[in-house]
């Protein structure tokens, strides 16, 4: 694992801001420390940045191309723009590309940054092709939305190397045509999947959606604002996994982990992730 | 390391005869030892990952395509999980996992532009209704003898059909002034003996007397620059990888050339493979490299079989293996072949592809100097660039400098296709007019439309190009690119709006899907094209600043190659008015 | 003092050690996320042996899975010792320091000799020679063990034996090396920390020591029994005796979780009074003569709760209590002050403050250090101590910091006392899956697609018996005999039957079970039983899966 803080801090230039940020920091950590918010799609702070969406891209003197922040060391001395004109162009488009294929009706924050950053999905040849894949239904436990996919990889970083080390999922095809998927579509209960929801629990789109959610979404009933979060430790094991606790009408209707808890990185298994039903 | 679960789906026998013969079960991730002791672990299954590309080539080839059996046993063999084994699988082109319902040999034909003009579509049609199994591809490196054809053999051998014409002639052979071309059409490329007549292994031969530092330092003097399109001093990247420690560092020679219009590489592998054999030895003499790598395409049959065939007499002959030529240096080389993926010439990608992933690039930096191949020190380079480093050791840098220009010193291989007398690869000085080359050729044939220059990934250029000089510095200072030595020629009788949308069609066909602005921008680009293709009027204002603005985004933006220069020739086709005007 | 308490290591600490010893645990099903730990480690480098008789899905990540027979793990460890002294791979200069007993332990192995051990356990011979060479000369090692471990019928021998290793090669005390017993329930560490054993206060503090006590009477405001009380194996056997006749349940099912159940059921029906306070209608509850409804401890109360790191962490209410369902606490309280008893605080935090006086282990641990800081790893003395992130560094101190050094312990394999006989074939082991937890009264509320609830066999052991995979058999052990539908797994070795007792509605294990037990840990040997599978009927009419 990098991010190993360090004694060594780097200096870099953000804007008009000097920021001094531990060496092995990213770009994106010193924007944060800098106070410059940066959209992001695919970065989690539990996962190794894969750097596919594009959309914290910052300009970099002396870098032809723009470069991702989410995965660039900041090295001494760098100069970062991150509203220059090709920044926002570059976010816009990368914004509105996604709006052309995919529902983000769900993924709100990047609703909001696609109004920030004035992205116009309708200035596109009508008719243009777009996910179009059927909500796939295959159990009591989540459901998988591909038309809300965004490809940002991070379930399938979750399943496998960053968490999991289940590999149920992968990409699969190429170019537009890529899908997160089992090997030969088989269904979830079919494949290596072991329901732990580390997957879900990552996802920027809803595209994942717990069983819970999905069936008070499909009846009107999922009321977000009318919900608390506990935190609270699992019942089971004896790891001592914080749980937090998603209640709306004193009923739990949704259990996901702080990232920031050095026990779980915001993982569980199938049992903390679901087993609350008798409460 | 992963919880390895398979379906229901067994392998047939065949399937499994298939997986053995790239794996054998001794081999395997997990071994049962006894009943009560198994071996298995993270070591072993990251040693064996390599190969999974080469097993599902095997499954490919013995049945015609991947069924759930043959991966499930690929998989369970290699420790691989069955799901990212099938996302490696539905990568490639050349790799099918949906059932073709027969076990007949596939027909590829061509369908970028230099067959497109030579007649691919009534080729199709007559191999259609001669009930051959014929599937539309992009470029096969074959466009000097368009319309091209590569047949996929199911359970027997690959083949080109025209590789047993001997009509096709190399149009400078023989020409003792050529410097990388000096042999092709002149050495038996199946015989050492004759290789070494023509003299051949006399620069391995000279390198390890002159030592690592000097031959290094005599490829920096002589300015040679990689020739696949990013034209890096090739110098630099070697002192990089000398200089890393470690013995665990990697020579790839990148032979996997699928830019629409190049066929060099083929044609130097095909007809001197031991020059790239040679050549590979001394950069990983002077790197410090042990391991040595060829990458070839997968639609390369003959060149592939003379490239191994080269391999195993060098080995034999000491000139590869654990003591090189007495330098009492080891190198050897692995030869692995691709599978239909343009985006696997890219470095980064092509080192996932040989690692057994998907052939996705990888950001940069790092780069692979330090972290290429198994994430070790790299020095990757294309054959054309290798095989200049023959003359460069043998004559000496200031000799190699006394052709081409100071900037751009040393000869350049051109890839001559479409409207011109006399298709080829043909040799020249850096610096040579485009119009002289195209006169090499015989010159164009009907009246000059456009050349594109560097491929789908370059540009077109006008008839007032011809008198630009074909150097590096000269074609930036243009606009334009050398790119892998692409020059595509079309006359007044080519209907280039559809060349404009096939070429936006061959991006979003070969986009790896990775990062957003390529995925969607080649496709919402295509889909731009293919409307002005079908509204036959003149490109509107608003259309026009949607593809400038995906343009820029994709230049910008995308990780890689293939995504900066997605948009250029379509930009380039409407600013030189090619399309864009009503019709 | 050595070998009490609770793990020696961190979680954080499997992550940059060498080599892994994963003995008798199938913590990838089992404790899920302790593993995605354990596979940092590996993909940092570390090598993995897996013990277990099954080759389970932890064995799956190992480098090297040993297949012993059930209960020979005695054998095993002290062949590994004795090849280490042999190999003169012993750390002598921390035996030499910090420990005592050596040669006593070196005698006393010398009769294992790879041979004799493989005759054993059932493995080849060289196994032992690598693990033993492996483990002690690698930089940093750990040993983690769980129930295959200690549902034996010499559950802390075992353990011992264990400890015997780390002491020879100084495994334990530094970071990355360490003795981790992964516990099996989310507060059974702090259940045994608060003093919820039978000879213990809260702290440790014995019951029989006069000291001890005096501390507790101070504030607790009376005297208090020194006689060490029964744990639950002896307590059924006090029921039949009939010296117990009236038992209080909270939380437990032993109506179910007991081995032998069928006579544990005897047991508890003999009782005068059962009063059983719990949060669902568990079978013992069903017994009981008086159901108290209780809060959900984690979910709808205030508290504290031990992992297996001996981290202190906060449980908060999400939810009210449904019906006439009340904290534990509030009844506990209730009950004694209706016997005329005063229990003292009844908020939750008032409580953990009367702890903290009393056990100096906790006592830094301030409510609002565990709310901030993601709980606090004990021992922590005071608010200015960080938390201990592991144990025993005195070990490596030159004057041990004023401790007695660390005891070797001589222990000689015994077997499961259950042998197999011409009636009884197959060894049947019992082992929990990764959806579901102990008797399902909890795990069997959701709607999980992994559920299994069947008979696991050898191919070659259900071929002889004419058992196809999906078929319904009957499994007979000496107490008894339960039904239940076969599954075929090659990779479980011939004459071992393996089967989960999640599920007790559907398939009563424990009728099968074994409930001969440690007398120093009172734990069961569930982990071995003799049976004979006999075929019912065929698959047409039997559901092999449920869920």
């Amino acid at each position: 694992m990098s991010g190993v803080a360090t004694e060594t801090a780097v200096t870099i230039r953000v804007d008009d801001q000097e920021v001094a940020v531990p060496e092995g920091a990213t770009i994106l950590d010193a924007c944060n420390a800098a106070g410059v918010d940066t959209p992001t799609i695919c970065y989690g702070p539990t996962l190794t940045p894969v750097n596919v969406c594009r959309v914290c891209v910052v300009e970099l003197d002396g870098s032809r191309a723009l470069v991702p922040s989410c995965s660039r060391p900041a090295e001494e001395g760098m100069v970062v723009h991150t509203d220059s004109e090709r920044v926002r162009h570059s976010r816009k488009m990368v914004l509105e590309f996604l709006a052309t294929g995919v529902d983000l009706a769900q993924a709100e924050e990047m609703g909001q940054w696609a109004e920030h950053y004035g992205a116009d999905p309708d200035r596109y040849v009508p008719g243009g092709e777009t996910m179009n894949e059927p909500v796939r239904v295959q159990d009591n436990l989540y459901i998988r939305d591909y038309d809300k996919c965004v490809l940002c990889y991070r379930c399938v970083e979750a399943c496998g190397d960053d968490a999991q080390h289940t590999y149920a999922i992968s990409v699969a095809g190429r170019g537009f045509g890529a899908r997160i998927s089992t090997e030969f579509d088989v269904t979830l209960p079919d494949s290596a999947c072991v329901y732990c929801g580390n997957c879900v629990a990552v996802c920027p789109t809803n595209a994942l959606q717990f069983k819970t959610e999905f069936d008070l979404r499909q009846a009107a009933d999922w009321r977000p604002e009318d919900q608390t979060v506990t935190q609270t430790v699992c019942s089971y094991c004896g790891v001592g996994c914080n749980l937090e606790l998603h209640v709306q009408d004193n009923q739990i209707v949704k259990c996901t982990s702080p990232d920031d808890h050095d026990v779980t990185q915001g993982n569980l298994c199938i049992k903390g992730r679901f087993g609350w039903n008798y409460v | 390391m992963a919880d390895l679960h398979f379906g229901d789906d067994q392998p047939t026998n065949s399937e499994r005869t298939a997986v053995d013969a790239v794996v054998p079960e001794i081999d395997a991730a997990t071994v049962t030892e006894t009943e009560r002791l198994v071996r298995g672990g993270r070591s072993r299954r990251q040693g064996l990952r390599h190969l999974l590309l080469p097993v599902l080539h095997s499954l490919q080839h013995e049945i015609g395509w991947i069924s759930p059996g043959g991966l499930n046993c690929a998989a369970e063999r290699l420790g691989v999980p069955p799901a990212e084994a099938y996302g490696v699988a539905t990568f490639y082109e050349l790799l099918r996992t949906t059932d073709p319902g027969h076990k007949e040999d596939v027909v590829h034909v061509c369908v970028d532009p230099t067959c497109a003009i030579a007649g691919n579509g009534e080729l199709r049609a007559s191999l259609e209704a001669s009930g051959a199994r014929v599937h539309a591809s992009p470029c096969l490196g074959q466009c000097e003898r368009a319309p091209a054809v590569f047949v996929q053999g199911v359970s027997r051998p690959d083949r080109v059909p025209a590789d047993d014409d001997e009509d096709f002639r190399l149009p400078q052979a023989g020409d003792t002034g050529l410097r990388v071309l000096r042999r092709t059409g002149v050495v038996d490329p199946t015989s050492l003996d004759s290789y070494r007549q023509h003299g051949g292994y006399q620069a391995l031969a000279q390198a390890i007397d002159m030592g690592p530092d000097a031959v290094i330092a005599a490829v920096s003097e002589s300015g040679l620059s990689g020739r696949g399109g990013a034209a890096f001093p090739t110098g630099i990247k070697w002192r990089a990888v000398a200089d890393e420690p470690g013995p665990d560092k990697h020579v790839v020679a990148n032979c996997d050339e699928s830019e629409p219009g190049t066929f060099k590489d083929r044609i130097v592998c095909e007809h001197d493979p031991f020059a790239v054999i040679e050549s590979m030895t001394i950069a990983g003499l002077a790197t410090g490299s042990p391991h040595g790598w060829i990458y070839i395409r997968g639609e390369y049959p003959r060149a592939t079989a003379r490239l191994e065939g080269a391999i195993a007499q060098a080995r034999s002959a000491g000139l590869l293996g654990d003591d090189v030529a007495g330098s009492g240096q080891r190198f050897d080389i692995e030869l692995r072949r691709g599978a239909g993926a343009y985006i696997c010439g890219e470095e980064t990608a092509l080192f996932n592809s040989i690692e057994g992933f998907r052939g996705e690039p990888r950001n940069k930096p790092p780069f692979p100097t330090t972290h290429g191949l198994f994430s070790q020190p790299t020095a990757i380079n294309n054959p054309e660039t290798l095989i200049n480093v023959l003359d460069i050791v043998t004559d000496g840098p200031e000799a190699y400098r006394s052709v081409g220009t100071e900037r751009s010193p040393g000869t350049r291989l051109f890839c001559l296709s479409g409207r011109v007398a006399v298709p080829g690869l043909y040799e020249v000085p850096f610096g040579t007019p485009l119009g002289n080359l195209i006169e090499m050729a015989g010159g164009p044939v009907g009246s000059l439309a456009a050349v594109l220059l560097g491929g789908a990934a370059g540009v077109f250029v006008g008839p007032d190009a011809l008198d630009m000089p074909l150097s590096l510095e000269d074609t930036r200072e243009a606009g334009a690119t050398l790119g892998s030595g692409v020059v595509t020629v079309f006359d007044d009788t080519v209907d280039m709006q559809a060349v404009v949308v096939r070429i936006a069609e061959f991006f979003r066909d070969e986009s790896c899907g990775q990062c957003v602005p390529c995925r969607v921008g080649t496709k919402r680009q295509h889909e731009v094209l293919v409307e002005l293709q079908s509204s036959g009027k003149a490109l509107s204002p608003r259309r026009s600043e949607l593809i400038d603005d995906m343009a820029l985004a994709m230049v910008d933006a995308s990780i890689c190659g293939l995504g900066h220069t997605a948009a250029s020739a379509v930009r380039s086709a409407l600013a030189l008015g090619l399309i864009g005007n009503s019709s | 003092m050595f070998g009490a308490g609770g793990g020696t290591s961190s979680y954080q600490e499997i992550e940059e050690t060498d080599v892994i010893l994963l003995w008798g645990s199938n913590a990838r099903e089992a404790h899920p996320i302790f593993f995605h730990h354990l596979l940092k480690g590996l993909d940092n480098g570390a090598r993995m042996f897996c013990v277990d008789p099954r080759y389970t899905s932890s064995a799956r990540f190992a480098d090297v899975w040993v297949g012993i027979d059930v209960g020979t793990d005695i054998a095993l460890a002290n062949g590994i010792g004795r090849e280490i002294i042999h190999a003169g791979l012993a750390d002598q200069k921390f035996i030499d320091r910090s420990t005592q007993g050596f040669e006593a332990y070196a005698a006393s192995v010398e009769p294992f000799t790879p041979d004799a051990v493989a005759a054993i356990c059932g493995i080849p011979p060289e196994a032992v020679v690598e693990m033993a060479h492996a483990y002690a000369t690698a930089d940093k090692a750990q040993i983690l063990w769980t129930l295959g471990i200690t549902e034996h019928h010499n559950a802390v021998d075992n353990v011992l034996s264990l400890c015997n290793l780390s002491l020879l090669t100084g495994h334990v005390g530094r970071w990355g090396s360490g003795l981790v017993p992964l516990r099996g329930q989310n507060n059974v560490q702090g259940g045994g920390d608060m003093g919820a054993i039978p000879n213990k206060f809260p702290g440790f503090a014995s019951v029989d020591d006069p000291d001890h006590r005096a501390r507790f009477e101070a504030v607790y405001g009376r005297s208090l029994n020194p006689v060490p009380g029964w744990h639950l194996t002896l307590m059924f056997e006090a029921m039949e005796r009939g010296d117990l006749r009236a038992l209080y349940v909270i939380g437990e099912n032993p109506a179910d979780s007991e081995a032998d159940v069928i006579h544990a059921r005897a047991q508890l029906e003999s009782l005068e009074i059962l009063v059983v306070q719990d949060i669902l209608m568990t079978r013992t509850a069903e017994m009981a003569d008086v159901v108290l409804p209780a809060s959900v401890a984690w979910a709808e109360s205030n508290g504290t709760v031990t992992s297996s790191e001996r981290r202190v962490q906060r449980v908060r209410p999400a939810v009210s209590p449904p019906g006439q369902a009340r904290h534990d606490i509030d009844i506990l309280c209730d009950m004694a002050e209706a016997m005329g008893a005063e229990l003292g605080p009844r908020d939750p935090q008032d409580a953990w403050d009367e702890l903290r006086g009393l056990s100096a282990m906790h006592g830094g641990m301030a409510w609002e250090r565990l709310e901030a800081a993601g709980g606090l790893q004990w021992p922590c003395p005071d608010e200015d101590h960080p938390g201990s992130p592991l144990l025993h560094g005195w070990l490596w101190a030159d004057d041990l910091e004023g401790h007695d050094p660390a005891p070797f312990s001589v222990l000689q394999h015994e077997g499961p006392t259950e042998e197999l006989s011409n009636e009884f074939p197959l060894r049947l082991t019992t082992g929990r899956a990764l959806d579901s937890y102990n008797t399902g009264v909890q795990s069997g509320n959701y709607d999980s697609p992994l559920r299994f609830a069947g008979l696991d066999l050898n191919p070659a052991d259900a071929a002889a018996l004419g058992i196809a995979d999906g078929d319904l058999v009957r499994v007979c052990s000496p107490r008894g005999s339960v039904e239940m539908n076969a599954r075929l797994v090659s990779s479980l070795p011939a004459g071992l039957a393996f089967t989960t007792l999640h599920q007790p509605e559907l398939i009563d294990v424990n009728v099968l079970t074994n409930p001969d037990w440690d007398p120093k840990s009172g734990t069961a040997e569930f982990k071995a039983a003799a049976v004979r599978v006999e075929l019912i009927e065929a698959p047409e009419t039997a559901g092999a899966s449920v869920g």
